[in-house]
């Protein structure tokens, strides 16, 4: 390709960093760096997973109240939407590695369109539990956590929460206090993504990539695939506790 | 006692990486590992010394039963931002963000480390979290104790607590960054020839440090925030009120805080190693099992954190377990003591104040570690937790240990960072000065513990005092004993003697290139066919590249 | 408080000499290694100080067998460290049977303590030498630590838990009492006395001293004014909510199926907490008491509960069944234990 040989010069690879003997190594140390990266999102989001166990263990009535309540099929929506954002996103890296730029750039595009549709549905969601009173604390002055309580023998109203036996509202705050630190760290990663996306987008658009440099397509990739793993993770964590209670 | 050797001094080499640029923004925006080292090295002296005032202040304190120095709100505070400022922002950074920013890359023949952006990048975090730090000690201060026990610290604390949290958390990033830097360059960046096992033992211990920093530090990441949403929002996940668990919190610091120890100490043993190696003009002692004593300290050192919650009465028998990995991971440090000493027997050891420096680390590291079995011990733990024997247990591996590392280290490669050379008489002096006053300052700590005196007390009973005098005038020696290094490194930095490039005449790379050294380091990537730890007559450089006569030494 | 072994303090407590000799083996190898490399290294750096500018020793690799020995023979070292440590620990920290009762609940920045036959005493615990003592602690507010350094025991006390710790004292006197968990602007001040006496000093100051009611007693005006009697009977007999009556120690089963133990826990949780652990086939009609009732309030309910025994109701078959103490002359009943 044309932007291949252009790309070189008597330094080697214009984008070949001077401390780095080679673009292979370069490459190299780009991915390793990136997977230690992940290897520490692990211990962080490992934190809030352990939070999430324990009190699962303490209080399991009150979580399966909670997750009952959350929308199962937004979640699932949400969750293929990330599963066909990880295939986009793979699908760009080999464009990129063989090349190909115009569908490189549509898979990226089409990658953040997909995050976005995410994030879309995840704001529905928590503007849904806004509604509700189901958010914890006094997170927001003014609107603190007060969902109401589904009676007995009266007509089911999907914005009350019901409490299963041996639930209680605090724990069920517990619940909700989780599900919003997780799936909000989550978001936040997603968002980052985003941005990155958006890198990734404007610099294809001006050709900055070629089969000898790939490596931010590639390792921004790994980031995307493991925002979307802990996703994987969170989705039956949170949502598909205690189904079988119904 | 030898002297180094003298000859005829060179000219200083014109072109070296702290002369070839100058200007602010050339320092600020600087890519260069070295650079970057040094506003390390300013930085981290900066919050040392006051880390030390507040030692200072802590010590004037207690030199009286009766709390009448500082009111006990204050006295509190400072024991608490006296630990936070140590910990945080001096020891967990000091070797390797400055002598680890500095060598790794010239001890595998490489130009920079894998990311050199990234490195500048952490220190600026660095900075910013400092800043946040000092502007929650200057707003008011915060007085939980270094280590945020719940629910004091959510509930009941009215301090800086989330502004001081909130520095540490920044500074987390910093540590973060620095280990993941390490690893790659460490994994990618080899001089050809370099394998694992011809690397300096400096590298390894540094590699075991970037892993711990690396796995360990996003937990207290995620725990300070857990922290701070619980004082701000209320939350209830370390409130019993509320169904949570304050001991969880315990759990969660010390996850992280345990490991962080093995960082704060695996560095310092890395300097060691080349200390006694190369001032003694031998190849370490066992070198694998020095090699990977530092990986399973890296390893066990996550499976122990339970042994800080021995008094919470939690259950009898995850104590017997943690108690168990507790004395197991004693073990590899045990190991490199032996070896080091090993290394010694039939070589050709200098006098000079680096090696003054090993030695003293290895006596009082051995104190230190020795007296951690106390605590591990789960019978003896229950009597002696939170009394001063604790106090004085970590000091001895954070002062005498990681500490004496530094500061040998500083000695050993001050020539090669600044190309000029410290006055020897006044730094043997001085470490001579700064052995006494430690082991005076925290020897009757050991006796006081054991007696009942108990830690983080502003006032105490009077039959405690004679201990708190012997330790207080051991506190001022130490304190003059370091103020004499600050004073002479700077001041050789302007009129000391200049340096060649290999001034004690070594095999390891960073002397096969100028003091000061080049920006790029090396002029030709090194081919490397030798063992760390060669030593030859005359130093035949199988180096590829060009020294010229005038720096040539051998 | 020095003893006549120099650097350690008073030992007045069973356990005392326990730890002590701990200490003195852990200290003795410590000083045996320390004293060991030590000497091993000046004399290595006197013996092989440089004496010519350029010499160069011969490497050596390592040795295999050296690197074995130095590191089975401290590994062994550290297992008998570990072992005997261990052994100390079930002494200091299994609760025994037949001890003297004694609530104990800290609060930023004293400790109230309560006995079970009524009487109080602020941060300071008067206790008969010779009789095993056992405390039921807990806290108000932040985590604080009993610490007794004659006795060679503490635990932290934990909000929202109980903590039992428990000591036998060996020797009369007076004993520090420190609070050993930072709580705070007055955690230096949070110290006070166990006082040990001699049995009879013992009883002149239980009977000097009375005027307080017991705990037990107490709790039963307040079962009264809090309404509890509405719905488990007069006496604890039962009715809209469960018995109480020999419940104290016993196994229920939940609606959930489990079963779980009536401990002083237990207790407390069912009160703060009703609809948490409910028991079977009752329905979650008990009302929330946090905030009601505060942590002194809570543990003599707990005492006045544990007093109820039926007539004729059988004992209830528990892991350890409490075996009724010896009657001691002008000494105050003690209490079962768990």
């Amino acid at each position: 390709m044309s932007s291949h040989a252009a790309a070189q010069d008597v330094h080697g690879h214009r984008s070949l960093q001077h401390h780095f003997e080679n673009m292979e190594q370069q490459r190299e140390a780009g991915t390793l760096g990136m997977w230690v990266f992940l290897v520490t999102e692990i211990m962080f989001f490992g934190g809030m997973f352990l939070a999430y166990a324990l009190y699962r263990t303490f209080y399991p009535a009150a979580f399966a109240s909670g997750s009952n309540h959350l929308d199962i099929k937004l979640g699932a929506v949400n969750t293929g939407v990330l599963i066909l954002s990880s295939f986009t996103m793979a699908l760009a890296v080999y464009f990129t590695q063989v090349g190909n730029r115009r569908p490189q750039v549509l898979c990226l595009v089409l990658t953040l369109l997909l995050g976005l549709t995410f994030l879309g549905i995840k704001a529905v969601e928590y503007h849904d539990k806004y509604e509700d009173h189901l958010i914890p604390g006094n997170l927001i002055p003014g609107h603190a956590f007060g969902p109401a309580i589904q009676e007995e023998g009266q007509p089911l109203d999907h914005h009350k929460l019901h409490l299963l036996p041996g639930a209680t509202v605090e724990k069920v705050e517990m619940f909700y206090w989780i599900y919003f630190a997780m799936t909000g760290m989550h978001a936040l990663h997603m968002i980052i993504g985003a941005g990155l996306l958006t890198f990734l987008i404007i610099f294809s658009l001006r050709g900055r990539f070629d089969p000898e440099y790939h490596s931010p397509v590639e390792v921004i990739g790994l980031y995307w695939h493991f925002v979307d793993i802990v996703w994987i993770f969170l989705f039956p964590l949170l949502y598909l506790l205690g189904r079988h209670y119904h | 006692m030898q002297a180094i050797e003298s000859f005829e001094v060179p000219a200083p080499p014109k072109v070296n990486y702290i002369n070839a640029q100058y200007g602010l923004k050339s320092w600020l925006l600087t890519k260069d590992h070295k650079r970057i080292a040094l506003l390390y090295l300013g930085s981290i002296t900066f919050f040392f010394f006051i880390g030390g005032i507040y030692a200072l202040m802590i010590r004037l304190e207690l030199l009286t039963p009766q709390g009448d120095f500082l009111q006990s709100t204050t006295y509190n505070k400072v024991f608490t931002q006296h630990g936070i400022i140590m910990v945080f922002f001096f020891l967990i950074p000091s070797i390797p963000a400055t002598l680890g920013n500095f060598l790794i890359p010239m001890m595998i023949g490489a130009k920079d480390l894998a990311f050199p952006r990234i490195n500048l990048l952490s220190w600026y975090i660095y900075i910013l979290g400092g800043v946040v730090t000092i502007y929650a000690l200057l707003a008011g201060g915060v007085d939980t104790g270094w280590t945020f026990y719940t629910p004091y610290s959510t509930t009941f604390s009215n301090s800086y607590v989330v502004a001081a949290g909130l520095g540490i958390f920044i500074n987390g990033f910093s540590s973060i960054l620095t280990g993941l830097n390490f690893i790659v360059t460490i994994h990618t960046m080899r001089a050809p020839g370099m394998t694992w096992f011809r690397m300096p033992l400096f590298l390894w211990s540094h590699y075991a440090t970037s892993l711990i920093m690396v796995l360990g530090t996003p937990v207290i990441a995620i725990t300070i925030l857990l922290l701070a949403f619980e004082r701000l929002a209320k939350v209830g996940i370390f409130n019993p009120a509320m169904g949570g668990d304050p001991v969880l919190f315990q759990h969660l610091f010390w996850f992280y805080s345990h490991p962080a120890v093995y960082i704060m100490i695996l560095p310092s043993m890395g300097v060691i190693s080349e200390l006694i190696a190369n001032f003694s003009r031998k190849n370490i002692f066992g070198y694998s099992f020095v090699a990977f004593s530092s990986l399973a300290i890296a390893v066990f050192g996550f499976l122990v954190w339970g042994h800080h919650l021995f008094v919470t009465t939690q259950s009898v028998y995850a104590g017997m377990i943690f108690s168990f990995l507790s004395f197991a991971v004693a073990i590899p440090s045990a190991i490199k003591v032996f070896n080091w000493t090993a290394t010694l027997y039939k070589s050709s050891i200098l006098y000079d104040t680096p090696m003054l420096y090993a030695l003293g680390f290895i006596g009082l590291f051995t104190i230190g570690g020795m007296t951690g079995l106390f605590l591990a011990a789960l019978g003896t733990d229950v009597h002696l937790s939170d009394t001063y024997f604790v106090i004085a247990h970590f000091h001895y591996i954070m002062v005498g240990g990681a500490l004496m590392g530094y500061l040998g280290g500083l000695h050993y490669w001050w020539p090669k960072i600044t190309g000029r050379m410290y006055p020897e008489g006044w730094g043997r002096f001085s470490a001579l000065v700064i052995f006494v006053g430690f082991n005076l300052t925290f020897l009757p700590q050991f006796v006081a513990g054991y007696l009942g005196m108990p830690r983080r007390y502003h006032a105490y009973p009077p039959e405690f005092q004679v201990f708190n005098v012997l330790s207080t005038a051991g506190a001022s020696i130490l304190g003059f004993g370091m103020l004499i290094p600050a004073i002479y490194f700077v001041w050789s930095m302007r009129y000391g003697r200049h340096a060649e490039a290999n001034p004690w005449h070594l095999p390891g790379l960073e002397w096969r290139t100028q003091s000061p050294p080049p920006t790029e380091n090396f002029e030709v990537t090194p081919i490397v066919t030798w063992d760390a730890y060669e030593f030859a007559p005359r130093e035949e450089t199988e180096v590829v590249g060009k020294f010229g006569p005038e720096f040539e030494r051998t | 408080m020095q003893s006549w072994i120099p650097l350690v303090p008073e030992s007045a407590s069973t356990v005392s000499w326990k730890v002590d000799a701990l200490y003195f083996y852990l200290s003795g190898v410590t000083l045996f290694f320390t004293l060991l490399i030590s000497t091993v290294l000046i004399f290595f750096v006197i013996r092989y100080r440089r004496r010519t500018p350029y010499e160069i020793p011969r490497p050596v690799a390592g040795s295999h067998k050296l690197e074995t020995i130095w590191t089975v023979i401290p590994f062994v070292i550290a297992m008998t460290m570990f072992a005997w440590g261990a052994r100390v620990y079930f002494d200091q920290y299994k609760p025994p049977e037949n001890a003297i009762e004694v609530y104990v609940v800290g609060k930023q920045w004293m400790w109230k303590l309560q006995h079970a036959t009524g009487q109080r005493e602020i941060n300071e615990l008067h206790v008969p030498v010779n009789r095993k003592i056992k405390l039921i602690m807990t806290t108000e507010d932040v985590i604080h630590d009993f610490f007794v350094p004659a006795f060679r025991t503490k635990a932290d006390v934990i909000p929202g838990r109980y903590v039992t710790l428990w000591f036998e004292a060996t020797k009369t006197g007076r004993y520090h009492l420190f609070c050993a968990e930072y709580c705070g602007m007055n955690h230096s001040g949070m110290t006070g006395s166990i006082i040990v006496m001699e049995p009879r000093e013992f009883d002149d100051w239980l009977s000097g001293n009375t005027g307080s009611t017991t705990p037990a007693t107490a709790g039963q005006q307040l079962y009264q004014t809090l309404g509890c009697a509405s719905c488990h009977g007069a006496n604890g007999e039962g009715g809209r909510g469960p018995t109480l009556v020999g419940v104290f120690g016993s196994n229920q089963t939940l609606q959930t199926g489990e079963t779980v133990r009536v401990d002083e826990g237990y207790v407390r949780e069912s009160i703060l907490n009703p609809q948490a652990k409910l028991v079977a086939g009752f329905g979650p009609i008990m009302p929330t008491f946090q905030g009601q009732v505060s942590e002194d309030q809570l543990l003599q309910l707990i005492a006045y509960i544990k007093s109820l025994h039926g007539a004729g109701e059988t004992t209830p078959t528990t892991a350890a069944s409490p075996a009724p103490a010896a009657a001691r002359p002008g000494a105050s009943p003690t209490r079962n234990i768990r």
